[in-house]
């Protein structure tokens, strides 16, 4: 089985602006694998192109140069189009403007009415998705009557509901409180450990792409770093350069590094700068 | 403020009426219909009336709710019934000049009168009963032979079904812009029409594009849930009829029989 799952090869895009101008390259000669239950995390401040590169692994944008592959399907190929969808379901950053029925259950089984499956299927499945992310007792609420975490988990109960094998979310937290933020991340982390699905997350919090498998930096339609999360963060110039932030206690210790203290260049989370701190004390005396 | 409004009349229950089956509901509505208007005496209206009565009693409408759905018709009703009053000929009771009024207009007005507030009160029983998501439900099913003729229904009931999820949306969003406009100055009490008209449009305009965008994720969210138009779709929710449908149209059949026999066989008083 092959192990790369998404698999973007020298791809090439550009927006035209309007007539006459050079066209606005978003994405260029860029290639990044992503491999089989992974959970990705795609940095960039705005207008690096990570949106753009989502919107390519599930055939919503083509790439006009190279070629995108979804578990050995070529984007391009018209035929693959419903089979690639179904492979690798989407999340966006408005919760409001990706629900399309008017009772939660409803539009939890949209994608599964599309794909024409069985009445009871559906049922099995909408009942299944709603209850992976704990929204089941909201089954028959109005979408309106939820708050943005709630709406966040119908969303991707909308996608987990198509067995994806990959989830892609674009921002997904955008948009919500600090408590939707952790609901949403708990349920993302959740599917990915416990189903072993494919997780893309675009996100512009720091704290959210240190607890990935594997963080990538993009700047201007190019991948800039590409590791794991330790290793991209103790690039703290290289990251503000490119306008980025580092975690917090990753630039705590950054600071007092460069005040002449001697800590660790990898700390990502508070916990971890405690330890360090704790035991720097205990050798200082 | 804005937030108070309601979608469509919906007046939720759980009678029998509200659990029929709501193409059934449609389909027995304009049955409804169709009794008034083929009693053309006044002992046929009364079965008509007494059925509406009957209904509005077993799904638990208050009847006042009556009212409340002719209050806007009014006018309509008022009109008909005067217009009918003395326009037609017969035994004049009374005149003045060119105006007078017969008895058979008087007739006429009082069953035309009954026969439009049966008519309004009839359709509303209908609306209070119904969620507007399972008329569209009930719409789209009842008019899908339509398809063979290039009516697209599944295209039709897909839009009302996402206004209907929009309305609530695009309301909370008008009370934050006309919050944020009040905040810069705007002043949207005052002033006679024209001026309150001028300043809807700061409220309109940003309205607008926040809805074109929010369509055009939409799509794009729709599309990535494998959307691709009603061919081969398959729906969750399977309609089913029960006994209390069957009762249903038996009972409003027998109505329509029995206003067709009393018009063959209770003398008019026309």
């Amino acid at each position: 089985m092959e192990n790369r799952f998404l698999r973007a090869e020298n791809i090439h895009f550009s927006y035209h602006t309007g007539e006459g101008d050079t066209p606005a390259v978003v994405l260029e000669n860029l290639s990044v694998a992503i491999r089989r239950g992974e959970f990705t995390a795609v940095l960039g401040h705005n207008g690096s192109g990570k949106s753009t590169l989502a919107k390519h692994f599930n055939a919503i944008l083509l790439p006009q140069g190279g070629t995108v592959y979804v578990d050995g399907m070529d984007t391009r190929e018209e035929e693959n189009l419903l089979n690639i969808r179904q492979t690798v379901g989407m999340v966006f950053q408005n919760p409001d403007n990706q629900i399309v029925a008017t009772i939660v259950e409803e539009d939890v089984a949209f994608a599964l009415e599309n794909m024409g499956v069985d009445p009871p299927e559906i049922r099995r499945r909408v009942d299944e998705a709603l209850k992976e992310v704990g929204m089941y007792e909201y089954r028959l609420h109005a979408p309106h009557q939820l708050s943005g975490g709630q709406k966040q988990r119908i969303a991707i109960a909308g996608v987990i509901a198509m067995r994806p094998k990959c989830i892609v979310l674009d921002e997904p937290t955008a948009m919500l409180d600090p408590r939707g933020r952790r609901e949403v991340l708990r349920t993302i982390r959740k599917l990915n450990q416990e189903h072993g699905i494919t997780v893309v997350l675009i996100t512009h919090y720091m704290d959210e792409a240190a607890k990935a498998d594997r963080v990538v930096v993009m700047n201007d339609g190019r991948v800039l770093l590409d590791d794991t999360p330790r290793e991209v963060f103790s690039h703290v110039e290289t990251l503000k350069q490119v306008g980025l932030d580092v975690p917090q206690a990753t630039e705590l210790s950054y600071l007092l590094r460069q005040s002449g203290i001697n800590l660790p260049v990898d700390l990502l989370d508070d916990e971890e700068f405690a330890a360090a701190w704790q035991a720097l004390m205990e050798v200082h005396g | 403020m804005l937030k108070d409004i309601t979608i469509g009349q919906y007046f939720p229950g759980d009678s029998v009426v509200h659990r029929m089956d709501s193409r059934i509901k449609i389909i027995l509505t304009v049955a409804y219909i169709v009794m008034l208007f083929l009693s053309s005496n006044p002992a046929g209206l009364v079965v008509g009336f007494l059925f509406l009565w009957l209904s509005y009693g077993v799904s638990r409408i208050p009847y006042k709710m009556i009212l409340k759905s002719l209050k806007p018709v009014a006018p309509i009703i008022l009109f008909t019934g005067v217009l009918n009053m003395f326009f037609m000929d017969g035994d004049t009771l009374w005149q003045w000049g060119f105006l007078k009024i017969t008895r058979e207009g008087v007739l006429m007005a009082v069953l035309m009168t009954v026969r439009i507030i049966c008519l309004i009160a009839g359709t509303s029983l209908m609306t209070y009963t119904t969620s507007p998501i399972a008329l569209t439900d009930a719409i789209e099913r009842l008019l899908s032979p339509l398809k063979r003729f290039r009516l697209p229904v599944h295209e039709l009931a897909m839009m009302m079904t996402i206004a209907l999820r929009f309305i609530p949306t695009l309301i909370e969003e008008t009370d934050k812009i006309m919050a944020a406009q009040k905040a810069r100055g705007a002043d949207l009490e005052t002033g006679g029409i024209v001026q309150r008209a001028k300043a809807l449009v700061p409220i309109l305009i940003p309205l607008f594009v926040s809805a074109f965008r929010r369509a055009d994720e939409l799509a794009l969210a729709m599309e990535c849930r494998c959307y691709h138009g009603g061919e081969g779709r398959t729906r969750m929710k399977q309609l089913r009829l029960r006994y209390y449908d069957f009762a249903a149209c038996a009972f409003v059949a027998l109505c329509i029989v029995g206003v067709l026999l009393v018009n063959r066989f209770v003398p008019a008083f026309l």
